[in-house]
């Protein structure tokens, strides 16, 4: 296989009610990208895109909708869609492309607009449980996180108001991304005072609903070697689905995510995750979910997350740094969108262009997972300077 | 390269919810109107004559012994058709549960007006294998006293009610 780099990123501002149509978000990302690293679209050879579900946006094959925005027009384009966790294996499914030799670039899309759906599109989701035994229950995906939340508290004896320091830390640390939605300095308190969604989920425990674009580009060693002096290689990839019989999982410990990240891990030959990872953007949709992931990525021992959290470890400042872009609770949740911005914030990081987000010490490796699905996929992207 | 405020600026949105509302923005609403009728399969449509009896039904796998709710044709962990058929008590423990404000379109329920909030929740069915649990609604409880490990037992619509549904049972209640 040949080695990948990514050598652009465009990424739009995550907006709750974007003016823009989708696709006019998604030219807004590929432009940014092929600006980032002078490139045009003629340079590119083949075009994948990521975006989650067609119910949001209300058009159904949505890939093709998109196509043209993402500079498809008469190039080998696919979509690809994992739900939540689609932005991080956007960047896998290029990774194929260039990695096999077929092509020596490819732009990676993704896109998400989620205000279309109305008045709320928590709605469009009831159509993803098993239509027999789940759908008469009305569920919907508050209660399954917060179902979720509360296995992991009650078996590790978390409490709430450790949980809500994620919330605190990646608002606070989305004051410095000149993209996010939901940037803010915000106590516990404010935490645990928020409107209770679905207890143990309050308001402030669940990223926003978002719309927004982002893009990269990757390019084969010899054509990144030109196009940049500061390639960033992507050096392992995983993804891994578990059994969508949601309710027969211990739903404590996201197995997938750990399978995900062994894979990836293998790869790149990382042994010790947690000393070798320097930062790291492990998918937070909610609180609980960024710790739940930490866990899964082997990145401290389970039961040991909120400890970590506490310690603060997990701060911009610590020794590993987690969600330094602010996350899917402070810069904002567009879905695929998402897991690509975390892409492009660890391609920031390792670069040394984060700006006022750098995290100290120079960063030399990696890395960004995402989640999604009935909360069976993990996808995880290992990445190197 | 560095992301700044100026890249960003050309996706600056002050919309607002109340703005699509009130017909300030052009808007499309579009209703769908899509009519699904679904089989039910071998597996389930046995589940589902059983709970019309009153009586819940789990289909075992001969090679890891588990035994499954909701009965599968095949075992996904085994890839392999599944073995014979057995009846399961419609008694269980409360694997994780929810206190839910909302609906299933994130709509507020009126929980000062007195609606009491949802508590769905994941129960292991007695007779199954461990962990093998279903979603359900729990009622007839104090939504801050449900606990981890809670006994609790179906209460099922009248017969004349049921119709071979999940909903043909109300919700689980606490035993002792």
């Amino acid at each position: 296989m040949r080695r990948v780099a990514i050598v652009g990123a465009g990424l739009t501002k995550f907006v709750r009610y974007a003016q823009e149509t989708p696709k006019e978000l998604a030219y807004e990302g590929v432009r940014m990208a092929l600006d980032s690293c002078e490139m045009k679209l003629s340079d590119i050879e083949c075009v994948v895109h990521g975006t989650a579900p067609d119910a949001f946006d209300g058009v159904h094959m949505k890939g093709e909708y998109l196509s043209d925005a993402s500079g498809a027009y008469r190039k080998p384009y696919m979509r690809h869609y994992v739900g939540g966790g689609t932005g991080v294996l956007s960047p896998i499914h290029g990774w194929f492309h260039v990695a096999s030799g077929m092509f020596d670039t490819c732009l990676v899309v993704t896109e998400e607009k989620m205000s279309c759906a109305y008045p709320h599109p928590a709605g469009a989701f009831l159509t993803i449980f098993d239509h027999t035994t789940e759908q008469p229950l009305y569920p919907t995906l508050i209660w399954i996180f917060a179902i979720e939340m509360n296995r992991f508290m009650t078996t590790h004896g978390y409490r709430k108001e450790d949980i809500a320091l994620v919330a605190v830390k990646n608002k606070k640390n989305a004051i410095d991304h000149p993209s996010a939605q939901l940037a803010a300095e915000i106590t516990v308190e404010d935490v645990l005072n928020s409107e209770v969604m679905a207890w143990p989920v309050n308001r402030l425990d669940i990223s926003p609903t978002s719309d927004g674009a982002a893009a990269i580009i990757l390019a084969a060693e010899h054509v990144a070697r030109r196009v940049t002096e500061k390639p960033i290689w992507i050096d392992g990839v995983g993804w891994a689905l578990d059994t969508a019989y949601w309710c027969t999982r211990d739903l404590y410990y996201p197995d997938y995510v750990e399978v995900a990240a062994r894979q990836a891990y293998k790869m790149s030959g990382i042994r010790e995750p947690s000393k070798e990872i320097h930062v790291a953007e492990p998918y937070d949709p909610f609180t609980y979910k960024e710790l739940h992931h930490i866990e899964g990525l082997q990145l401290c021992k389970r039961g040991e997350s909120v400890q970590m959290l506490v310690d603060g470890v997990t701060q911009r400042t610590g020794n590993l740094p987690c969600c330094p872009s602010g996350g899917a609770l402070g810069v904002g949740n567009p879905i695929a969108a998402t897991g690509l911005m975390k892409i492009i914030e660890i391609f920031l990081q390792l670069r040394e262009e984060a700006g006022k987000r750098q995290v100290p010490g120079k960063p030399t490796c990696g890395l960004a997972q995402a989640w999604g699905d009935l909360m069976q996929v993990g996808t995880v992207v290992v990445m190197r300077s | 390269m560095e992301i700044t405020e100026k890249d960003v600026a050309h996706t600056t949105s002050k919309l607002r919810f109340d703005d699509i509302k009130k017909g300030k923005v052009l808007s499309v609403k579009w209703e769908p109107k899509l009519n699904y009728a679904w089989d039910n399969g071998p597996a389930l449509g046995r589940y589902l004559a059983e709970l019309k009896n009153g009586r819940i039904i789990a289909k075992k796998c001969d090679k890891c012994h588990r035994t499954m709710l909701p009965p599968r044709m095949f075992c996904e962990l085994c890839w392999r058709p599944t073995g014979r058929w057995v009846y399961v008590r419609d008694t269980g423990i409360v694997n994780t549960w929810v206190v839910s404000y909302v609906d299933w379109k994130a709509g507020r329920l009126n929980i000062e007006g007195g609606v009491r909030p949802f508590t769905p929740a994941i129960i292991e069915i007695d007779g199954t294998s461990k962990g093998m649990g279903i979603l359900h609604l729990l009622d007839e409880v104090d939504p801050w006293k449900i606990s981890r490990g809670m006994k609790v037992k179906a209460v099922w619509k009248p017969v004349k009610e049921r119709i071979g549904a999940i909903t043909d049972i109300k919700y689980f209640k606490p035993v002792k």
